[in-house]
């Protein structure tokens, strides 16, 4: 690594002025678990780090409209472990959970993952499948972006380089929706996805009617990928097993991977079609656990909790 | 260009003025002579460079020294107190934990940290917690046998 200054404002207010300071040759850090390996192979090249981490006040995660609220600082083991996501979102938990190794979930951060925008991660589908957005605050205010206009190319984001990413926000789940996300994981268990696939899938009161749906894939193009035409064949159909496969297909037109050790760009896009099936069936599946999770008026309290954790 | 850092390591308190570049494991290994903590992929994946960061377990390869100011680090050489081996490290010696012996420390501190979330993990919960500790001598039947019955050193 070549040296550089390494400077730790406390408030948002001092990482402006340094960020001002050093203009696009600085480089924001918090756990530094993907940037760092970047500057030891001399792809990045600072000429000033400015840590994050004495930042106060950005690592929270709270109940926010329904919603979570999550602080850009908290890290990916804050998100996995909280008893709140845990209760209100297992679904991004459990996403959280099959990032690397416990030792990068204990310094990446969430914000700091998203604007590192590899479009390999875990996160990213999920979050996108749940309708999250970012908000990123600069000297001149702050801005909300919805995380699916967020990715623009490989490592690269709609972030300005005076821009932080304070917060993510994701919103409820609506009645009768349910989640999954599968990562395709032929090689080793902390390994990127050959295919990551995460879907959302809310059905109308009947529970026959499919009346939203929202797809994204990962490790399938150069960002994180929304499938908006394989939901289109979906919102507002019945809920049909042909429907799940139909929807897959549409979704390998959408993906574009490239062929490496984890595959070849072929059998990237035969399993996109595959692991959104899955992911949708799964998600169905979570919504008729639910259904009969809930405390029907015999079923004891045992039981009711039993379903909610899965 | 350096900066003043300080910190505990293995319970010392540590000043020193290191330069901004100086990665945590080698401000360890070279700057303090603590060479129990093993450098293997030097990108975060096998775990060798394993030490505890406020009792949180971090790859020390990829961690700035300075970013470890203010904390408290524990390396491989902080376990045992006062001369005497902690749980993990006697079961390792007792049920044969370790092979050739380079990616022990690194096991040691993952089962550590493991244990101090969760004193009698099952297979699976010490499975999932230390895939991110490499042996490339594949002994990890007698690691997980070893993290399996630590417990049992336990006071």
């Amino acid at each position: 690594m070549i040296p550089f200054e390494y400077r730790t404002p406390k408030n948002l207010k001092e990482v402006h002025a340094t960020l001002k300071e050093f203009g696009t040759d600085a480089k924001l850090i918090a756990g530094g678990t993907a940037l760092v390996i970047m500057m030891k192979q001399r792809l990045v090249r600072p000429s000033c780090l400015v840590s994050l981490r004495s930042v106060r006040g950005l690592n929270g995660i709270e109940v926010k409209d329904g919603g979570l609220r999550i602080g850009g600082l908290a890290t990916h083991r804050d998100v996995e472990t909280s008893s709140l996501v845990r209760r209100r979102l297992p679904l991004l938990a459990e996403t959280y959970h099959h990032v690397a190794t416990i030792r990068v979930r204990n310094m990446a951060t969430v914000g700091g993952g998203l604007a590192h925008a590899d479009p390999n991660q875990d996160p990213p589908p999920t979050l996108i499948a749940l309708g999250a957005t970012v908000k990123a605050t600069s000297a001149n205010g702050s801005r909300v972006i919805p995380l699916d206009e967020f990715f623009t190319d490989y490592y690269e984001t709609v972030l300005n380089p005076d821009e932080i990413i304070t917060e993510v926000f994701v919103p409820r789940l609506t009645a009768n929706s349910g989640g999954a996300y599968l990562k395709f994981l032929p090689r080793t268990a902390d390994d990127y996805a050959t295919v990551s696939a995460a879907a959302v899938l809310t059905l109308d009161k009947n529970k026959k009617t499919i009346s939203d749906v929202r797809i994204a894939l990962g490790s399938v193009g150069a960002t994180p990928i929304r499938a908006t035409a394989a939901e289109a064949v979906l919102r507002g159909q019945p809920v049909k097993a042909e429907g799940f496969a139909e929807a897959g297909e549409k979704a390998k037109k959408a993906v574009d991977p490239v062929s490496d050790f984890r595959g070849s760009a072929a059998y990237k896009k035969d399993m996109a079609a595959v692991f959104v099936r899955r992911a949708l069936e799964n998600a169905l599946a979570g919504i008729r656990q639910q259904a009969k999770a809930k405390p029907a008026p015999k079923a004891s309290r045992k039981t009711a909790k039993k379903g909610k954790r899965r | 260009m350096n900066k003043k850092i300080k910190m505990r390591v293995n319970g010392k308190k540590v000043e020193a003025e290191v330069p901004t570049n100086r990665l945590l494991i080698d401000f360890l290994r070279y700057d303090l002579g603590l060479t129990g903590t093993k450098e293997g992929c030097s990108v975060g994946v096998c775990g060798a460079c394993a030490v505890l960061m406020d009792g949180d377990m971090v790859s020390s390869c990829l961690t700035l020294a300075v970013m470890a100011d203010g904390h408290h680090i524990t390396t491989v050489e902080g376990l045992a107190k006062n001369g005497e081996l902690n749980p993990v490290q006697k079961s390792f010696i007792q049920y044969g934990g370790f092979q050739c012996g380079i990616c022990t420390p690194g096991q040691v501190i993952a089962a550590t940290a493991l244990l101090k979330e969760n004193p009698k993990p099952n297979e699976d919960e010490i499975k999932d917690w230390m895939m991110g500790n490499l042996c490339r001598c594949t002994g990890y039947y007698k690691i997980i046998e070893s993290i399996q019955k630590a417990h049992q050193f336990a006071k």
